[in-house]
């Protein structure tokens, strides 16, 4: 049964991935790939319990905070000019400095 | 100072759940690690009410009692509308009003609100939360406002 | 008492498992980004609850339990800190959901390939 949850999970990392290359828009691969972290933090627990070794789960943990960190490093770059030239929020915080 | 306590036991709680092991070497290390990370928060400036919510905790376990029910029903119906076709879906996008006044109720407001599968809050002005619905009884649901008299207790 | 813990285990896991490959194919299938977040949201929430709680019936020590615990605790923190991320930067860089576009009659594609 837990090779079978596993095997579940492994399906929905694959459609994540699916949405990661074909989504039409940035935010669309950022989410799928996010989904994917999360998935893999989950995958990784459970193979911990398959193999009988509960020690993954220090992994998992930190995969878990790695993955957020990522998440949340690439989307401070939505804050500066580095996806748009002209994002509207951008003009208004320098006109306010 | 009750804050840096409460900071200080909640540190060591998670190294001595995650270590494992108890010998006087790896808590003497331990120990000092945890020292170095309160005196860089000190530093920081970061170690006050708002990193260490404790008014809240006498109500916070009550209030998040009623939210685990709310976050497996509205589970059940996004479920529900993903193996039905496109057309249940209603997606909308309208400002709703908030009642709470400290800048703590504002967060757990958007925070469960974001929670909850099926309303994701964007963004944040003044007294108003933009909110992005699957299905427009969601958004109802939310202006009738048994959430917001919720979260409205607990601040006090 | 062996099979009680085994069943409950197995149907928390199973019904993890079913929420996590809906949540996958509500990515696949919402027409825009705003819906497939709420999507994510499901797998991201119940669906992880779930099986880690499927976990901690079966975890033998009590360290073991407690880290199952923590990583709930860390996917709950984490998950809407993200999709609200997310969502504001999407909102923010002029993503508009698709009910919208319908009202205004934007060009779907014109306002997709703005935010690339």
């Amino acid at each position: 049964m837990l090779i079978a949850a596993t095997l579940a999970i492994f399906v929905t990392m694959i459609l994540a991935i699916v949405r990661g290359i074909t989504g039409p828009t940035l935010y669309d691969r950022i989410l799928a790939v996010n989904m994917f972290g999360t998935k893999t933090v989950l995958l990784i627990a459970l193979l911990g319990f398959v193999m009988g070794r509960p020690e993954f789960l220090d992994i998992a943990i930190v995969y878990a905070l790695i993955n957020f960190i990522s998440v949340i490093g690439v989307l401070r770059y939505s804050d500066t000019d580095q996806f748009n030239h002209t994002p509207p929020q951008n003009e208004q915080t320098e006109k306010e400095r | 100072m009750k804050h840096t306590i409460s900071l200080f036991i909640t540190l060591s709680a998670f190294w001595l759940l995650n270590s494992g092991h108890y010998s006087l070497l790896i808590l003497s290390l331990g120990f000092a690690s945890i020292i170095l990370i309160l005196v860089i928060a000190h530093k920081m400036d970061v170690i006050d009410q708002e990193s260490q919510p404790l008014h809240l905790t006498p109500d916070i376990f009550g209030y998040s009692a009623w939210l685990i029910k709310e976050v497996v029903l509205s589970n059940i119906s996004v479920v529900k509308h993903i193996w039905l076709k496109d057309k249940s879906i209603s997606p909308t996008l309208t400002t709703i009003k908030i009642s709470q006044q400290t800048d703590m109720g504002k967060l757990i407001y958007a925070n469960s609100i974001t929670l909850t599968p099926g309303t994701v809050a964007i963004d944040l002005v003044k007294d108003e939360i933009i909110v992005h619905a699957l299905v427009d009884k969601d958004i109802e649901t939310l202006n009738a406002g048994e959430m917001d008299r919720r979260v409205t207790r607990l601040e006090r | 008492m062996d099979t009680v813990i085994t069943i409950s285990s197995g149907f928390f896991i199973l019904v993890g498992c079913f929420l996590c490959f809906s949540g996958g194919v509500g990515l696949l299938r919402f027409p825009d980004f705003y819906t497939r977040m709420h999507a994510v949201g499901v797998t991201d929430t119940l669906g992880a609850g779930m099986i880690l709680i499927g976990l901690m019936f079966i975890s033998s020590d009590i360290l073991v339990f407690a880290k199952l615990v923590m990583i709930l605790l860390l996917t709950l923190l984490i998950g809407p800190t993200t999709s609200h991320v997310l969502a504001k930067a999407a909102y923010h860089n002029g993503l508009m959901p698709k009910a919208l576009n319908k009202l205004k009659k934007n060009n779907d594609k014109e306002a997709n390939s703005s935010t690339l």
